[in-house]
Formats: structure tokens, C-alpha cells, sequence
């Protein structure tokens, strides 16, 4: 499978000269499998361009929302497909305890918010919950799971049948309340059978180590506990994303190259940016 | 893999972790998947040393009698109620672990609930009662 970063900000859209080279739209990723079955994980503002690459001979995209914060659904109403009377769109995404996947979307895809209502969608749309255990797209096998991130949220474990491993936790607090991390077996660390022994984790590492102090209990983590939860459930290949808006190109080369040097990793680590394509 | 349990209960364990008040965690057969420190000191066990227990030997760590001083039942103890009815259970209790003196106890269970219905097991306090 190819698997593309398409958006790798979190919370907001950043464009601008200082981020220029990691990139300022916010998260989406793009994973083709070997058949041609196209994923994109979550709706952030990179999803547009997203749709400008679909091949003319695909018609059906299955979008896996994480969660429905804004940085993760604002590029849904951009996404082109959604308007071809030709194309199937599939959105997984979570409920909550009172209302679903369709109804919380409402909230954003409607007047005043955005100009133009579900219904009124072209393509043909099917909504799916999740999380679902485990669910088969195609040539994919596709596991989701709640992690630990404020309100309803998923991350996603991507089999390829006869191939790799993809696991994707853009906004994921596994080290919430706990002294040091990991500090405990993986069946009680969120995220931790998700990502166990994946050929690839694209996975939150939004803050540094001294940022993450003063935001405990925002739902991330900082680039050294993404580096460890990498080394705890042994991956092969591990993207931080989700780069926080205050984070310059500069910031990120700095934060990474002290983080790297601290932790040591035994796995190949490249810095989420824009644009970036991974063959797994 | 390894099989991670439901983010509901991971939380519930970091936050009983936390907390001075004894607590315990089952899953929904019954196992104490986890109490915290507080609770080592009542049941006289190291969750570190013991880990999981099954329901039919953790229930069998202490005592339970009603305010009257007559036996409760396994299946009437709070968390088998919260378990099997799936609703808060309270009730005041006299206590006694292993061969230590009788506790005035208030036990609360509740049901852990998560989105969609889903079961997850039950948490229970125990809060002793002033003299």
C-alpha cells in the first residue's frame, strides 16, 4: 500500500512561510492499496487536495474519521467527490452517547456553518459507525478502536491482506495519569493493540516534553512519549503528526533532532510532512 | 497482539489510581481486573503481587455481613448486583479481612457504561462509616 500525507497540522490550518516545508493543513492521509482501494484518514483541510489525485477510474472512497474535532472534518465540505452523482462516498466515524455519526456531522454540514446541507450531497453517502472491531474495505482489514483523546474517538489499524500494517492515532493521550510512560502492560495502554508491531504509526507528537506539562489532559502527547509508545509496541517505522500550529519549520527540526537524540529509537522515524508518500 | 482493554476501563484504572479512596475495578465476569493502593491495605493483598483475581476467589477475601451482623450472599454483595442488574448498588456493611477486626463499611457499586450500550464491567468504593 502507499500511504500519503496530505495534512499533518493539528487544531488549526498554519500556512505561511514558517511552516512552508512540514506543511500547514491539517490531518489527512491518503493510503491506496495494492487493488486500488483509497482510504483517507480523516477530513482535515488537506483533503482537498487529496481529491485532485483520485485516479478518473475510482468511484468509490471510504473516509475513517478519527473523531470529529474540526481539524479532522473542516475539508469534508471541500472534498470534490462528494458533489459527482458518480462516485460512493463511505465516512466512518464515531457517535456519541446521544446522538450519531450523521447528526453530530449535521452540526457542521449545514447552514450557518457550511452552505450547503447533507441531503444535498450528490454522491451516493453511506455513514458508518465505529468504532466496529473489525471491518473489511476492500483489500483492507480495518480495526478501530476508542483511545484515550477527549470525547468520542477512534484510532485505526489498516491491514493490507498478504501485506503491511498501518496504524494511524493523529490525536492520542496514552500517557494520560500516569508518572512515567510507559509504566504499564500494553493491555492497559491505550492505543497499545493498535499499533503492536505495525510496519508503520503515524501517530500524535504534538507538543514537546516541557509543553506537554502544561497541557495535560488536552488528548496529546509529546514527541518523546510518542517515541516511546513507538518502542513499546515495537513498530517498524514511526511519523509524528499532528504538529502543533505554534510550531515552525525550525521549531519541528529542533524538537525532533533533541527528542531523537534522547530517546534513541531502535525503528526508523521520519517527521511528518506534507506531501510525504511511504511504500509499505 | 496483546489485547488492550476498553479506554473506559484504562481510565477508570488512572483514575483509581489516583485517588485515596479504596476502589476496585471488575470486567464483566466478575474479575477484579484492578484496585488501587487503598484497597491493597483492606483486602491485605499487592495488586502488583497478585494481579488479576478471579470472581470466585476475590469474593472469598473478606467477609461481608449486614448491618445485623447476618451473612450476605455472594450473588447480594454490591458489585454482584451491579454486575447482574446493572445498576449503582449501596449498601452499609460490616466488613472483616482475613482475621482483622470487623470494618463499618459503606460499599457503592456502579456500572461502567460506555457508548452504545456497551457493557464494561463495574467499579466499587468503599467509604468506612464514622463511629
Amino acid at each position: 500500500m502507499k500511504v500519503t500525507l496530505w495534512g499533518v497540522r493539528g487544531s488549526l490550518a498554519t500556512p505561511g512561510p514558517e511552516t512552508a516545508r512540514y506543511g500547514g493543513n491539517t490531518s489527512c492521509v491518503g493510503v491506496v492499496g495494492r487493488k486500488g482501494t483509497m482510504l483517507v484518514l480523516d477530513a482535515g483541510t488537506g483533503i482537498r487536495r487529496l481529491a485532485a489525485s483520485i485516479p478518473a477510474n475510482v468511484h468509490r472512497v471510504d473516509i475513517l474519521l478519527t473523531h470529529l474535532h474540526m481539524d479532522h472534518i473542516q475539508g469534508l465540505g471541500f472534498f470534490a467527490p462528494l458533489y459527482r452523482p458518480d462516485f460512493e462516498v463511505h465516512i466512518w466515524g464515531p457517535g456519541s452517547a446521544t446522538l450519531g455519526l450523521q447528526a453530530r456531522l449535521l452540526r457542521y454540514l449545514s447552514p450557518p456553518l457550511f452552505p450547503v446541507h447533507l441531503s444535498e450531497l450528490s454522491c451516493k453517502l453511506v455513514m458508518h459507525e465505529v468504532p466496529a472491531g473489525v471491518a473489511e474495505i476492500g483489500e483492507f482489514v480495518v480495526t478501530s478502536t476508542l483511545v484515550c483523546h477527549p470525547g468520542p474517538t477512534v484510532g485505526y489499524r489498516i491491514a493490507e491482506a498478504d501485506g503491511g500494517v498501518v496504524a494511524y492515532l493523529p490525536d492520542h493521550e496514552p500517557a494520560l495519569g500516569t508518572l512515567t510512560f510507559p509504566q504499564l502492560p500494553r493491555a492497559w495502554t491505550s492505543g497499545a493493540e493498535l499499533a503492536s508491531d505495525a510496519d508503520l504509526l503515524i501517530h500524535d507528537g504534538q507538543y514537546s516534553a516541557s509543553e506537554y506539562a502544561g497541557h495535560c489532559g488536552w488528548g496529546h502527547s509529546s514527541l518523546d512519549q510518542t517515541l516511546a509508545f513507538g518502542t513499546f509496541t515495537e513498530v517498524k517505522h514511526l511519523v509524528p503528526f499532528h504538529h502543533d500550529p505554534g510550531h515552525s519549520d525550525d521549531d519541528l527540526d529542533r524538537m525532533t533532532s533533541q527528542a531523537l537524540d534522547r530517546s534513541k529509537p531502535g525503528y526508523r522515524v521520519t517527521s511528518g510532512i506534507e506531501g510525504t508518500t511511504i511504500e509499505i | 497482539m496483546s489485547t488492550t482493554k476498553p479506554i473506559q476501563v484504562i481510565l477508570a484504572r488512572q483514575l483509581a489510581s489516583s485517588l485515596a479512596m479504596p476502589i476496585l475495578l471488575v470486567d464483566t465476569e466478575g474479575t477484579l481486573i484492578y484496585y488501587n493502593e487503598p484497597a491493597e491495605a483492606i483486602l491485605n493483598q499487592r495488586f502488583e503481587e497478585t494481579g488479576e483475581i478471579a470472581a470466585h476467589t476475590w469474593s472469598t477475601l473478606f467477609a461481608l455481613t449486614d448491618e445485623n451482623r447476618k451473612p450476605i450472599p455472594a450473588q447480594e454483595r454490591p458489585t454482584m448486583m451491579a454486575l447482574s442488574q446493572r445498576r449503582p448498588f449501596s449498601r452499609t456493611v460490616w466488613m472483616q479481612c482475613g482475621l482483622r477486626d470487623w470494618k463499618n463499611m459503606n460499599i457503592t457499586a456502579f456500572p461502567l457504561i460506555g457508548e452504545g450500550r456497551q457493557f464494561l464491567g463495574a467499579q466499587m468504593i468503599f467509604w468506612e462509616v464514622e463511629a
